[in-house]
């Protein structure tokens, strides 16, 4: 599983230090995103995690992409995450 | 979230365009299209909203404001693909390029600033289209004051552009004036709206207003500028329909900050508005149409275009309508009568003689000292030349009037020590 974070900028910046590509790997039991982004919140996010996550969710206005689709078309949180699953982030929020 | 609980329920994998292949983003409520599909939808609806409108002719010229962000970089795109040679039906302007540097502004590191130029400068030259890119100091460095109405084409190289910019300039003037991003008015549609779409309304006193000035502000053209136009074709595109565009389509942009770049959502009523506009569009996807719609129905009872019969028709700074010809017991007058209950002593003085001091309820807030309708430069009637501030409230917007009490009061405390003590001066 690669997690990426498109753009690596969110409205807030600040998350381009802690955005960046990373490959993942899990043994069993195979995550859902919900789990992942849980992660997410407790490793990467070093300053304002509320510009990110909100709640269980991400906040309104992240784009979730799994391998280049919208994640709402799979389920948002509880889809399975596999093997070689690729998961961008990418921000609308700084319009421009 | 019960309208996203519904499209769990109904079997979406598939494009509901095509019924063939499958689907890769939802947009709107429900509405999944494939990649091929989606790409038709977009430039479809570009194409649709200048046809429709009927603003741009061909061999017109035409200036693009690019940002470098997601809706700018995306529209210059479209222009692209519109110009092109394969394209049926295609666009015949003539485009130009315009990028404002706000790194001096919102405190950018200069390094930062000539990479992020010279990034822009290799996605323009990419289009063939011809560039002009300048900073917001160079716009500044012209001798006309920060209240004079300049029409947004007089600053450009090649003069008559039709501009596809917003009120980017005024916004500057406020935002270059006041440094430090504080409490603004929420005359901001630069990084919500303007024609790199995300949307939210504007802000202002009654609901009347606040649709009339919407209208003004967030309308697919506007004319306050004279014979430059600016047009906004994007405003219609969801945030989410234009980063998905970007990303599949390859359409590069380039992040810069802006004035409320971490802010906080109290950090300015355009970050309130726009935190409370996307939590309730989350919620209930048809918020931002509907208050597009609305404003489109409602018609301003003294329209910008009218400027030439009544000054105060129009507001000198914004050039929306000058909302301040309010009835007696409106909300407007009683805010102007507790400003003047609490400032005091300084409305004694002749020379900054305000009408309403004798008796509030009748005076007219846009009349001036010579209780005629504007107290244009130089036709004032008090001792002083220069208009005193008092007097040049009455000739702006309420919202606009906030903005440079503000300022003022914020400059006065920067130069402080340097003042003459008023008193000494009445004396």
């Amino acid at each position: 599983i690669r997690v990426h974070c498109g753009r690596g900028v969110f409205r807030g910046g600040g998350s381009q230090t802690s955005c960046d590509s990373f490959e993942f790997h899990r043994g069993e039991p195979s995550w859902d995103m919900k789990q992942l982004l849980a992660w997410i919140r407790v490793n990467l996010l070093k300053e304002r995690p509320e510009l990110f996550v909100q709640g269980d969710t991400v906040r309104p206005g992240i784009l979730v992409l799994i391998n280049d689709a919208d994640w709402e078309l799979m389920g948002e949180l509880e889809y399975q995450l596999q093997d070689q699953d690729n998961v961008v982030f990418i921000s609308t929020l700084h319009g421009g | 979230m019960l309208y996203k609980q519904i499209i769990e329920l109904v079997s979406h994998g598939t494009c509901v365009k095509c019924k063939e292949n499958t689907a890769v983003l939802i947009i709107r409520v429900g509405d999944a299209f494939c990649r091929s599909c989606f790409k038709e939808y977009f430039v479809h609806k570009f194409r649709a909203m200048l046809g429709k409108n009927r603003v741009i002719f061909p061999g017109e010229k035409v200036l693009l404001t690019v940002s470098g962000g997601a809706a700018s970089s995306s529209m210059l795109a479209q222009v692209q693909e519109g110009l092109g040679r394969d394209a049926p039906k295609k666009l015949r302007f003539i485009p130009a390029i315009i990028y404002i540097d706000e790194g001096g502004v919102c405190g950018q590191d200069p390094e930062k600033r000539e990479e992020t130029v010279a990034q822009l400068e290799t996605i323009f030259r990419k289009t063939g289209f011809p560039y002009h890119i300048i900073s917001l100091e160079q716009v500044f460095s012209l001798p006309s004051s920060v209240l004079e109405p300049v029409p947004g084409g007089a600053r450009h190289p090649g003069g008559d552009y039709k501009a596809a910019v917003d009120q980017y300039i005024q916004q500057s003037k406020l935002k270059q004036k006041r440094g430090e991003a504080s409490v603004e008015e929420a005359q901001d549609s630069l990084t919500r709206l303007n024609i790199y779409s995300p949307p939210s309304p504007e802000h202002t006193q009654t609901l009347q207003r606040l649709f009339s000035t919407l209208k003004t502000l967030t309308g697919f053209s506007d004319s306050r500028y004279g014979d430059v136009v600016v047009v906004r074709p994007m405003r219609d595109y969801s945030s989410k329909e234009i980063t998905f565009y970007n990303r599949l389509f390859g359409v590069e942009s380039v992040f810069t900050p802006s004035l409320d770049t971490k802010a906080p959502d109290k950090a300015s009523i355009q970050r309130l508005t726009e935190s409370f506009i996307i939590k309730l569009q989350a919620d209930f996807p048809s918020t931002v149409s509907t208050i597009y719609r609305t404003s489109e129905k409602l018609h301003t009872a003294s329209s910008p275009q009218n400027s030439s019969a009544e000054l105060s028709a129009k507001c000198l700074l914004c050039l929306c309508a000058a909302d301040t010809k309010a009835e007696e017991a409106s909300a407007f007058q009683a805010t102007l009568l507790s400003e003047r209950l609490s400032v005091g002593k300084a409305q004694s003085d002749p020379a900054h003689s305000n009408p309403a001091s004798s008796n509030p309820a009748s005076s007219n807030p846009a009349g001036s000292c010579c209780q005629e309708q504007g107290c244009g430069a130089g036709g004032c009637c008090s001792t002083s030349r220069i208009p005193a501030p008092t007097d040049l409230k009455t000739l702006l917007c309420y919202s606009c009037r906030l903005t440079i009490k503000d300022m003022v009061t914020q400059m006065k405390e920067e130069i402080g020590e340097f003042l003459l003590d008023e008193d000494e001066d009445a004396e």
